[in-house]
């Protein structure tokens, strides 16, 4: 269960909670992930970066327990977690929301968020039960739709909310198994300016008592919210640092702006104010 | 057993793995490419036997002919058929298309029924393939069931070349893994899918008319074949074509030595061995690899 | 409509019950009262119609049992399974081969035949189950298949001839037989009540956390892993389940056709059954019962020389093209096409 009290958000400088080491996957002669270690503490949002094909969705794949490393070690909350499977990483607090949106459209918002509850208190065997009266469940529900904004909406149909919509109801749905930890795979893709802005204030809501992995690219997102940056090329961590360094970062700069780089860098920052610095990823940078 | 019962069962195995390889692989490629799952395959199989019956009187003893005119009129049916009724199963649901193609078998066995009757067919082995080769003084085997291996392994050896190094083979595999840039490209998908299809009736067909004078020509012959090859498929993983190869010859050898060893209990021996691999390497023994 | 096929409420219906599903296991029109209506009727059918007809409602009864257990599979769960025959002709074999020369009791008959036909379920869906799509509808094929030659060529049953059955089985409490399923009356009533518990049963699993279970599983099984269900033991009880209620439907076959045969394990009884549910339409319980009557009514109208003449021995090839045309217009089934009509005739508030 997650802490709330106030020594949860200094955890961020004691033992993570979720800890990779070494963590490796080959497809056939192809490394999609080569010796990667990441970590996650509570009171942090670390955000993972790179261009298309760095491997970050291998790597978080790696680490939701859907596909096996080739390579490597996970830890979970003190366990070595390399060989559990997806849904029992998922029971002992590790959450995943999805790039695609991964819900079940037909059912109701609150239906959604209860079943999700539901894996944490199964009772499988109890067939005349009507799940309808699982209140706990759906309070549970409710209480995560309205952490997620959504709480209006509780008994829409899924598939009628908005792109956004349905981005905060992934969300809501991760939290319903109460877990520590999130891993978070794109929850901004396709979102607008006002719907960015409220999952974020969601998500450093949420990092109080939670340990987040937040796999981007929306660079100002990112360097908004993230305590940690750790940039993927071609399957490997060529940087993982505090946001401002990594801007600065001459690897990561060379990785994403070509050898240019650094002159470029440089000739932008003359032109900016100061104390402003290129955003990565966009061509030009932007002044903050 | 004795050595010269031995050969001739391993002989035997290899032969009726070949034609199944023949009738899996134009499956498992209609599946690999299409993504349609068509039970009726079956009835292209049973659709070359009789056609090999009825093409008999017209080519009397021309062979040859009779063979290429049954591959060519059952390529032409599905180019056909593809058009006016597979294309339309793509977009739709495994489920719908189980039960459509389910009664499609209903309907071909009931033209099949209209056209030619339902009785039990033999026909005849070419004179030039007829009689036994010896082998020193160890066995005698029938010439026609050496032709029908060598006849296989020679489209297999043409599928292969066909589907890694021609330009259409290369259209082929590409269209399997990314329909929407091959349409990009240029390439008329929907005419590629209908040589697929056509390709893998006659596939089919060719296996039936190579079988027929082997197994006679009778209803319900398309059943069977179906789904043993349903089985080869799962062993040896949708979309591959060596591994509907090595499969078919494994099913081969379970099935003929089974009936050596097992007598009634023969029937069970592929699904057994359907279930070991099941247990040891479910996605089948080759990765998809068309 | 789903990619998948699955009946999906219509988007237009924004609003449903909190903790309901929008489909199967949704409190259908009229609720249970349309169900009891219906067991009501059947109970007071046999003091108008012929034996004749009778026997024909009991048959249809027996497929409806069968196409129910088959809808918890493919309807629920989303398991499209081609290898159901295999547990309906093993609770049939069951049924006959314990029945022996003397008869049975039915107390040791039908958990014979439940038993017998949820042990072959168990083998059978935990290895299909470790395939999935196209693979997993082969797999069952295959298995139901090595059954049907287990039963065909081998000294197990009969042969291709199949069992004869010689005594129907009764149930006797204290010494008196209270019933004997030779009686026509009394095998009747058994059939129904066994239908509306069935019915009655199902629809209450699906009601409960296992049925939302099975259905979170059914739409999008990805999500259920990611939020901690191990989904293979929950596809593994629909599946045993399913099967073991088949076995129940195979030995009320047996006992109505007084011996069992292997044809009953034909992959064309396994296809006739899929028909059943998706003619009525996949994803209603109703649907199952309501396919289960239309296909025999449409079955023996394709074969019935009085209404089609000479077209009637190729009952086939009519057959055929009726259920292309069927599902190919109708993929909803006949539950689809009410519910349409249903939405025609009530405004949308």
């Amino acid at each position: 269960m997650a802490d709330a009290s106030p020594t949860a958000s200094t955890a961020a400088t004691g033992t993570p909670l979720l800890s990779a080491r070494g963590l490796g996957r080959r497809f056939g002669g192809l490394a999609a992930v080569d010796d990667v270690s990441i970590d996650l503490a509570v009171g942090q949002i670390h955000a993972v970066i790179g261009t298309n094909g760095a491997g970050k969705s291998t790597l978080v794949n790696m680490l939701s327990g859907e596909l096996a490393p080739s390579a490597g070690s996970v830890h979970f909350a003190g366990h070595d977690v390399t060989r559990w499977p997806q849904p029992r990483r998922a029971r002992a607090g590790l959450g995943r929301s999805y790039q695609r949106t991964t819900l079940f459209p037909e059912f109701s918002l609150a239906e959604n968020c209860r079943l999700a509850a539901q894996a944490g208190a199964p009772r499988p065997w109890r067939f005349w039960e009507r799940a309808s009266a699982d209140r706990a469940g759906l309070a549970t529900a409710l209480r995560v739709l309205a952490e997620a904004g959504l709480a209006a909406d509780a008994e829409r149909v899924a598939g009628t909310l908005s792109h956004g919509g349905k981005r905060q109801l992934e969300i809501a749905m991760c939290l319903a198994t109460a877990p520590q930890a999130l891993l978070l795979d794109e929850p901004l893709a396709g979102m607008g300016a006002e719907e960015t802005g409220r999952m974020l204030a969601l998500l450093t809501t949420l990092k109080a008592t939670h340990a987040i992995l937040l796999v981007e690219h929306d660079m100002d997102a990112v360097f908004k919210v993230a305590d940690r940056v750790t940039v993927m090329v071609n399957g490997q961590v060529i940087a993982s640092d505090v946001p401002e360094r990594i801007r600065t970062d001459r690897a990561v700069q060379i990785a994403y702006l070509g050898d240019e780089a650094p002159t470029l860098a440089a000739g932008a920052a003359a032109l900016l104010p100061e104390g402003a610095g290129p955003a990565l990823g966009r061509p030009g940078g932007r002044p903050r | 057993m004795d050595l010269a019962t031995f050969l001739v069962q391993c002989l035997n195995a290899v032969q009726y793995g070949l034609l199944l390889f023949l009738v899996a692989s134009g499956l498992t490629l209609i599946f690999g490419i299409m993504g349609v799952i068509n039970l009726a395959h079956g009835s292209f199989y049973m659709l070359g036997a009789y056609l090999a019956f009825a093409l008999s009187p017209i080519f009397g003893d021309q062979f040859a002919l009779r063979l290429v005119a049954g591959v060519v009129l059952a390529a032409a049916f599905g180019y056909v058929l593809e058009w006016a009724f597979f294309s339309f199963l793509y977009q739709r649901d495994h489920l719908q298309q189980v039960l459509l193609t389910y009664a499609l078998i209903l309907v071909f066995e009931e033209l099949r029924s209209l056209a030619v009757g339902n009785d039990v067919h033999g026909v005849p082995v070419p004179p030039w393939l007829s009689g036994s080769f010896r082998l020193g003084g160890l066995m005698e085997y029938p010439w026609y069931r050496v032709f029908a291996s060598v006849a296989c392994l020679v489209v297999a050896f043409a599928l292969y070349a066909v589907v890694n190094r021609t330009r259409l083979g290369m259209m082929i595999r590409a269209g399997a893994s990314n329909r929407d840039m091959v349409r990009g490209l240029g390439v008329d998908i929907r005419r590629l899918y209908r040589i697929v299809f056509a390709g893998g009736v006659a596939l089919a067909a060719l296996a039936g008319m190579i079988a027929a004078p082997l197994s006679s020509v009778y209803p319900g012959m398309g059943s069977s074949v179906l789904i043993v090859c349903f089985v080869v498929v799962v062993i040896g993983g949708i979309g591959s074509i060596t591994g509907a190869l090595v499969a078919s010859l494994l099913v081969g050898f379970v099935d003929t030595f089974g009936k050596v060893f097992f007598a009634e209990w023969s029937g069970v021996g592929v699904y057994l061995l359907m279930a070991v691999v099941l247990v040891w390497r479910p996605e089948g023994l080759m990765k998809r690899a068309v | 409509m789903r990619s998948d096929g699955i009946v999906t409420a219509p988007l237009n219906d924004t609003r449903a019950e909190v903790g309901e599903l929008p489909d199967i296991g949704r409190r259908e029109a009229g609720g249970w009262a349309v169900p009891t209506a219906a067991v009501l009727v059947l109970a007071l059918l046999p003091l108008v119609l012929s034996p004749y007809a009778q026997d024909v409602v009991v048959r249809i009864a027996i497929y409806a049992v069968f196409a129910l257990s088959l809808e918890l599979l493919v309807g629920a769960t989303g398991l499209v399974s081609l290898g159901h025959a295999a547990f309906l002709g093993i609770g049939a074999y069951a049924a006959v081969m314990g029945s022996g020369e003397s008869g049975a009791s039915l107390f040791f008959l039908v958990p014979i035949a439940l038993a017998i036909a949820a042990a072959y379920a168990l083998c059978v869906g935990l290895l299909s189950l470790r395939t999935r799509g196209v693979y997993f509808i082969m797999v069952t094929l295959a298995f139901a298949q090595m059954a049907y030659f287990v039963f065909h060529d081998t000294k197990v049953g009969g042969g291709s001839d199949g069992i004869f059955l010689y005594v129907k089985p009764v149930m006797q409490i204290a010494g008196t037989t209270v019933l004997d399923l030779a009686n026509r009356a009394h095998f009747y009533y058994a059939v129904l009540v066994v239908l509306a518990a069935t019915y009655a049963f199902i629809a209450l699993l699906l009601g409960s956390r296992f049925g939302h279970a099975l259905a979170g599983i059914r739409v999008n099984e990805q999500r259920m892993r990611a939020a901690g269900f191990s989904t293979t033991p929950y596809k593994l009880a629909a599946f045993v389940i399913a099967g073991a209620l088949a076995g129940l439907a195979g030995l009320l076959l047996a006992v109505k056709d007084g011996g069992v045969n292997p044809e009953l394990l034909s992959w064309h009884t396994s296809g006739e059954v899929l028909l059943m549910i998706i003619l009525g339409g996949i994803g209603s319980l109703r649907g199952a019962v309501i396919g289960a009557i239309a296909f025999t009514l449409l079955k023996e109208a394709c074969q019935s020389e009085a209404l089609l003449g000479p077209l009637a021995s190729h009952w086939q090839l009519t057959l055929g093209l009726v259920i292309i045309g069927f599902v190919a217009a109708l993929p909803r089934g006949l539950i689809g096409l009410v519910e349409r009509v249903r939405q025609v005739g009530a405004p949308r508030g």
